[in-house]
């Protein structure tokens, strides 16, 4: 037994979450409205729109499916009422979340319609928002959890101060034998070979770098110039200069930690450890991935303000810019700005921040919970047929 | 005392400003390696979180932070200058090239 514990959720399948939620999920972009409907007849359903599922093929089809049903299979769900225009695509992902044993309720609104969908939902979601409400906490070993990282409109301060303090918490986590998730693979670009000596086995190394090179490779098939959004005009107004000097600033989140896996896009970790994901760098989109892999809380960095939340997974936020720390106080979790100053040691910025994390896990509610941050935001990889 | 600057390792040419600096200050920096401080006159004002060249870089030559290479300076620099994107470039992502 470790020594951290919080009060958390423990699902039928054994994973532990961090909330509660009953989500009312759309296969399509058709489904919305009747998500909305639902949403707004049941009180504490959770919705979780998106403009996608429709003629979506391969690889980004794969993607949308794993995404959907990852998030549905997160932890901090306790159960899901899923609708899709037709009943295939809909069963295929109310199945695949009731894999978990939550219980799980799908309605297509074909030959039937949004208002009779709407109704047969609604009692299907206030039965389960009831019986959620009758789960308890419990307590919980900290080596139970998934957390993930990632850090949002970086400037100096990230790599300096509050990217470190991560990657002392990182440290804690992945002894105490939780698991972690990070990714960014393209804001790797200038550190990757530090990650890559980082792998465990040679086998993880060759596929962590065959990941970093398709990424790149992909973004020049593009034809596109990067530097004009990387690093981002808030990154260069921050100080940061070139993708090299973001990058290393970046990976200061996993500290000295060795990285136990690599991951697909959505995919969940089958060990414990410190996990690598493929992802984009933009903020929402990646934390909507780490959710699909099952992480329960999100720890964030910031610079200049990036004001991201998710609406399965509470997203904490760290700043060490003391600009940011007082002008943007109301988004700020975990101020970190007296690192600057060496009124704080790393070690202590871990320790309060391993505090907020247990609060947070066992259900204080983050700035951008309260804000109403709700950012959910698919990887789209191509155009639909 | 508290400095003005802080430097990630013994090898960096270049430290990042945690106060706002003014042009003509002399201003003291402190490696988060082992703790040693240095100090050197400020030749330009420094935002925040900007970074100061706390020795001298050749046009060429590797602008180093964090001990590793973070691009290439672009014209000479001399210590207490601002190193911000009008003087130093990426040695990977260049303009309509990755």
């Amino acid at each position: 037994m470790g020594k951290y514990k919080f009060m958390g959720y423990r699902r039928k399948n054994g994973a532990v979450g961090a909330r509660n939620h009953v989500a009312i999920i759309p296969v399509d972009d058709l489904s919305n409205a009747a998500v909305e409907g639902v949403v707004s007849l049941i009180s504490g359903t959770l919705p979780l729109a998106h403009p996608y599922g429709r003629l979506q093929f391969g690889a980004d089809l794969e993607l949308f499916f794993d995404t959907v049903i990852g998030t549905g299979c997160n932890a901090n769900i306790a159960s899901a009422v899923v609708i899709g225009i037709e009943p295939k695509w809909t069963d295929k992902i109310a199945e695949g979340i009731a894999k978990t044993g939550k219980s799980v309720e799908a309605f297509s609104i074909e030959k039937s319609g949004d208002l009779k969908t709407i109704e047969r939902a609604s009692r299907a979601a206030k039965r389960l928002v009831q019986e959620a409400s009758e789960m308890r906490r419990e307590e919980i070993d900290l080596s139970e959890v998934i957390v993930s990282t990632k850090c949002g409109e970086s400037d100096t301060t990230s790599g300096l101060a509050s990217n470190p303090t991560v990657g002392r918490v990182v440290e804690r986590l992945v002894a105490e034998g939780a698991t972690m998730l990070f990714g960014e693979t393209s804001e790797l670009t200038g550190g990757e070979q530090i990650v890559a000596d980082r792998m465990r086995t040679p086998e993880l190394k060759k596929k962590f770098m065959k990941v970093f090179n398709d990424y790149n490779e992909f973004i020049e098939s593009q034809g596109a110039d990067l530097l004009g959004s990387q690093p981002t005009q808030g990154n260069i107004a921050g100080g940061l200069t070139t993708i090299e000097e973001k990058a290393l600033g970046n990976i200061q989140k996993i500290g000295r930690a060795k990285v136990d896996g690599v991951l697909n896009p959505a995919e969940a970790p089958k060990g414990k450890g410190l996990y690598f994901m493929d992802t984009s760098s933009a903020a929402a989109e990646a934390v909507t991935l780490f959710a699909a892999g099952g992480s329960v809380t999100h720890l964030f960095t910031t610079g200049q303000g990036n004001i991201v939340g998710n609406p399965v997974i509470p997203v904490i936020k760290m700043s060490a810019n003391p600009n940011t720390v007082s002008t943007m106080s109301e988004h700020i979790d975990v101020p970190l700005e007296k690192i600057l100053t060496l009124e704080q040691t790393l070690d202590q910025a871990a320790d309060a921040t391993m505090g907020m994390l247990i609060k947070t896990l066992s259900g204080r509610l983050t700035s951008a919970e309260v804000l109403r941050h709700k950012e959910f935001v698919l990887t789209k990889l191509y155009r639909s047929a | 005392m508290r400095p003005q600057f802080l430097f990630h390792d013994k090898k960096d040419n270049v430290g990042v400003a945690v106060v706002e600096i003014k042009a003509g200050e002399k201003i003291t920096g402190s490696c988060l390696e082992d703790g040693k401080q240095i100090t050197l006159d400020a030749k330009e004002a420094i935002p925040l979180g900007h970074k100061v060249a706390i020795a001298a870089v050749k046009q060429g030559d590797s602008v180093i932070k964090y001990g590793v290479v973070i691009g290439r300076a672009e014209k000479q620099i001399t210590a207490g200058q601002h190193v911000h994107v009008h003087n130093i470039k990426s040695n990977r992502w260049q303009h309509g090239k990755v």
